[in-house]
């Protein structure tokens, strides 16, 4: 027995268990993957934004060596239309979902409408190239709030108007009367345009069919393997959902685009069921952008109220949310319950409404992206933040001060439907920023600069976000409308060699999971970390799970896994007293250790204990052997991360052009059981975040081209154009999970994009200029200097 | 079909290609080395970056038949042995990579940069990358990861 004290390890920043297979080329991702037989895909796609599709002739492609099949949509009716699993609440959502491959009409640019199979990729490439089809043209609405007004192109029957649903939240009674008293009021036309999630790795998914049991196996860039299982059996095919295996292999990143249920997966298994053979089917990059889901894209006007001397009194927002040519899996959800139940930020504002309409489009699907909702609600409340003291001539710090939510206040009701905000400590996280900024010598040296031609600017972004949005209870059928539930589950084995294997439906993709996990795991039941194994990402083998989005993998999932080890932990002390011939009620579960109250010298570890189950010849009356626990955690209420930004900008006046001099980030994320995990999860947030603030626009063209569908046309920013990050935290706490933890991997996209807009306004203060469209581009940046 | 010998981390290879064939499908299919990845179909994204004679490349816009006779070295030949390059190590140490997919690309870019510039500044590391995207990290890890390897390297050419 072993006596010495084992170091913790949560609260470390230990280096990845992940890396040294990625650092050496020797990961598995989806296009690695090669099995015996497999044939591979290429998809004949709609040049058209919204066409007719009148004929389509294969005989040519079919002709060609190595060419296996063509198929079309008509040949796969007997298989549903993708699922729509998001209801938003309490109104009718129309509901038009995408089927494997498009029958009759085309939607979009790049919707699929033949696969070619072949035996190897480049045959399969040349052979779509022959596939002939021709359309009808029909008329194109690209832009959300066109697509509303009279005489606009129809895309769907069921929804006239192409409106998918009209939702509100607030109290719009109570905010007219704001406005009607309001001393002060500020408005502005507020778009957060249209990104495209550009995970470097694109999406894939091959399919093998055992023709003898009738199984299928995926393996799929998914972010959520158990919910594709669902989904694809119970709602597409028709077939028992044990019929499927779902696999999500290495993932190299997904940001939300790969959470959804996408055409190549029911078509892969389709095929694979019709021909007997393996079938592979991998996005090149420009599939990626024309036919994988994009994000925000709403069309918002936006108003504010207050008093004079910097009392927020009244919000008022109406947004025009363009959900694409179809719903994606969880498209309504995202422009309702989170984004307009989060609005008010971090502000206690008296009386907030929104209205929300989501409308059809000839544009790819709109779905979560990194933040999903909550950047577009912290993009809008910030930026009338700023417009608002601009107007009553106040520091934007203290309006922020003023108006910030107060640590007594907490658990907070915002009055948007959204549930109380667990704790949070807004003042710190801002005084730190500032602090680290230099706040209060920058107005000077900002005058100083202006002086000598230099035009600096400095941004704020106050930010609260929801992280592992629960219970089910709220979120699910009876509340939001999201079609599940949003518990968590974890399985923790003790094997008799004392080895820890833990299964998880939580999956990483980047996030560092297996290495935060076994860290937590480690200290909980007081073993080696090497000893620790986390295994995830394959429905067979891990316990029923929603998978990895919406920074909910350590609050849930880490959770789930805790529970588990807290039931480990009962059983042991059990064990432990009938091996120590003790009562229960005096056994100590510490360290690893289990020992009677005052008698730690004569303790059993958690490896005696275990060996002790597993080889199971004495055992307390009634006891099952092996330490073995499942937990399904569905939390009682989301958590609320919080912080401050600030960033530091100088404006080339002569050329439009924006440096970004300095990015401060202080962030609170409640207890942090990895800190250079959570650091990492930060600083990418803030750059992908503050890109849409400098670069990034998916842009269609009126004919529902899209103009920006390369790496060439995209700005994703390279390393050039990202700045240096300072960053550094509070710690509150969540009260929600037993680790205290909140979520961190979508919060710097959520605090930077307006972080940043609202310095570039602040340098163009001399010019007059209160407001600007993203992206900051030097064109748009030397118009609104010369009023363009 | 072309006949091309290539030697790809201090292996001869002989294989028959089609003239067209782009030279990560040669090394990802045809020989299974599938650590060198393709992130994108206009050559902005770097995730496919290897060395042919020592010099970086995009093999995504590389004929395979343009390494005939040519070293290829791959993210699976970098380590020497179980003992891995400096940038490996950096990219480990300083959490360089999260999902990992431009990893094997950001690191060839970068040992090609080391050996052009031994001791960039953070600038010249962000400019000696621009070739090369990373959507995960912000880059600010990266940037660390690079410097690691640089102090690294210049302290063992010191000593």
């Amino acid at each position: 027995m072993t006596t010495e004290i084992k170091e913790r390890i949560v609260g470390r920043s230990i280096k990845r268990r992940e890396d040294p297979k990625l650092i050496t080329g020797k990961g598995s991702y989806i296009d690695d993957i090669k099995l015996a037989g497999m044939l591979h895909v290429a998809l004949v796609r709609s040049p058209y934004a919204h066409a007719t599709i009148t004929s389509i002739d294969a005989r040519a492609a079919l002709a060609m060596p190595g060419v296996v099949a063509v198929f079309t949509g008509a040949d796969m009716l007997d298989i549903n239309p993708l699922p729509c699993a998001w209801a938003a609440g309490r109104v009718k959502n129309n509901v038009n979902t995408p089927r494997a491959l498009a029958v009759g009409t085309v939607r979009h640019v790049g919707e699929a409408v033949a696969m070619v199979l072949a035996e190897d990729r480049y045959i399969a490439r040349d052979a779509a190239d022959l596939v002939e089809v021709e359309y009808d043209a029909l008329p194109v609405v690209v832009d959300a709030k066109k697509a509303t007004e009279p005489g606009a192109p129809q895309l769907h029957e069921n929804a006239p108007q192409n409106i998918v649903m009209e939702w509100d939240c607030g109290d719009k009674a109570k905010a007219d009367a704001a406005f009607a008293s309001a001393e002060v009021t500020v408005a502005e036309p507020i778009i957060n345009q249209r990104l495209i999630p550009t995970p470097m790795e694109t999406r894939g998914a091959i399919t093998r069919y055992d023709e003898a049991t009738g199984e299928f196996t995926v393996w799929m860039t998914s972010q959520a393997p158990h919910v594709m299982r669902l989904l694809l059996t119970a709602f597409v095919f028709g077939i028992p959902e044990t019929k499927l295996r779902c696999i999500s292999p290495n993932v190299g990143g997904g940001f939300g685009q790969k959470i959804f249920c996408y055409n190549d997966m029911a078509f892969t298994m389709w095929a694979a069921r019709k021909l007997g053979r393996p079938v592979k089917f991998v996005e090149d990059r420009s599939e990626n952008y024309k036919a994988s889901t994009h994000g925000r894209d709403h069309i918002t006007d936006a108003e504010l109220a207050g008093t004079k001397d910097g009392r927020i009194t009244g919000l008022r927002v109406k947004t025009y949310a363009n959900l694409g040519g179809y719903l994606s899996t969880i498209a309504p959800g995202i422009p309702t319950t989170l984004y307009g139940r989060i609005l008010s930020g971090v502000y206690k504002i008296p009386a907030a409404y929104c209205h929300v309409t989501g409308v059809y489009t000839n544009t790819a699907m709109v779905d979560a992206y990194r933040g999903a909702g909550r950047p577009e609600a912290s993009y809008l409340i910030e930026r009338m933040i700023d417009r608002y003291a601009g107007e009553i001539g106040m520091d934007p710090a203290e309006v922020r001060r003023k108006n910030f939510i107060q640590p007594e206040d907490f658990p907070y009701d915002n009055g948007l439907g959204m549930l109380p905000y667990d704790s949070g400590n807004y003042e710190p996280a801002l005084d730190k920023a500032l602090a680290m900024a230099g706040y209060a010598d920058f107005r000077t040296a900002q005058a100083e600069a202006r002086q000598n031609g230099t035009y600096l600017g400095l941004g704020i972004s106050s930010y609260v976000e929801v992280c592992g949005v629960a219970p089910s209870a709220w979120v699910g059928l009876a509340g939001e409308g999201w079609g599940a539930g949003l518990f968590e589950s974890a399985n923790v084995r003790v094997h008799l060699t004392g080895k820890v294997a833990v299964t998880t439906g939580s999956l990483p993709h980047g996030q560092g999971l297996e290495t935060t996990f076994a860290q937590v795991v480690a200290d909980e039941l007081g073993v080696p970390y090497d000893d620790v194994e986390i295994q995830w990402g394959d429905t067979q083998g891990t316990p029923f799970g929603y998978g990895t989005y919406g920074s909910r993998s350590l609050t849930v999932g880490g959770t789930a896994i805790k529970k588990s080890l807290d039931k480990i932990k009962e059983k042991a002390k059990k064990l432990a007293a009938h091996m120590l011939e003790a009562n229960e009620a005096d056994i100590v579960f510490e360290d690893g250790k289990a020992y009677v109250k005052g008698s730690p010298d004569k303790a059993k570890t958690i490896g005696e204990i275990a060996l002790q189950a597993s080889l199971a010849y004495s055992l307390p009356a009634g006891m099952e052997p092996f330490l073995d626990e499942t937990s399904y955690y569905d939390p009682p209420n989301c958590t609320f991360p919080f912080g401050t930004h600030i960033s530091i900008v100088e404006v080339d006046i002569e050329t439009g052009r924006i440096a970004l001099k300095r990015y401060i980030a202080v962030d609170d994320c409640g207890n942090q059981i990895n800190p250079l995990i959570v650091q990492g999860q930060i600083h990418g947030g803030i750059v992908q975040g503050l890109a849409q603030a400098l670069y990034e626009r998916a842009v269609y063209d009126e004919d529902g081209q899209l103009l920006s569908g390369t790496l060439m046309d995209y700005a994703i920013p390279t390393a050039e154009m990202a700045p240096h990050i300072e960053t550094a935290h509070t710690v509150t706490p969540s009260p929600v999970n037993p680790l205290g933890v909140k979520g961190a991997g979508e919060a710097g996209t959520i605090a930077s994009a307006q972080c940043v807009m609202n310095a570039v306004i602040d340098a163009l203060a001399p010019f007059g200029v209160k407001h600007m469209q993203m992206p900051a581009t030097p064109e748009r940046v030397w118009k609104a200097i010369h009023g363009a | 079909m072309t006949t091309i010998s290539v030697t790809v981390n201090g292996k001869q290879y002989t294989h028959d290609v089609e003239p067209r064939t782009l030279l990560v499908h040669f090394l990802r299919e045809q020989l299974n080395l599938t650590g060198t990845h393709i992130g994108c179909d206009t050559s902005q994204c770097g995730a496919c970056v290897v060395h042919i004679n020592g010099v970086s490349v995009k093999s995504c816009t590389t004929l395979a038949v343009q390494a005939d006779g040519a070293q290829v070295t791959t993210i699976e030949g970098l380590a020497d042995g179980a003992t891995l390059h400096p940038l490996q190590e950096g990219f480990w140490e300083k959490h360089g990579l999260q999902c990992g997919y431009c990893t094997p690309g950001m690191i060839m870019a970068a040992a090609d940069l080391l050996k052009n510039n031994p001791n960039p500044s953070d600038d010249e590391i962000r400019h000696g990358l621009e070739g090369n995207l990373c959507r995960c990290t912000g880059y600010e890890n990266i940037v660390k990861a690079v410097r690691y390897a640089a102090d690294k390297m210049s302290a063992a050419s010191v000593s």
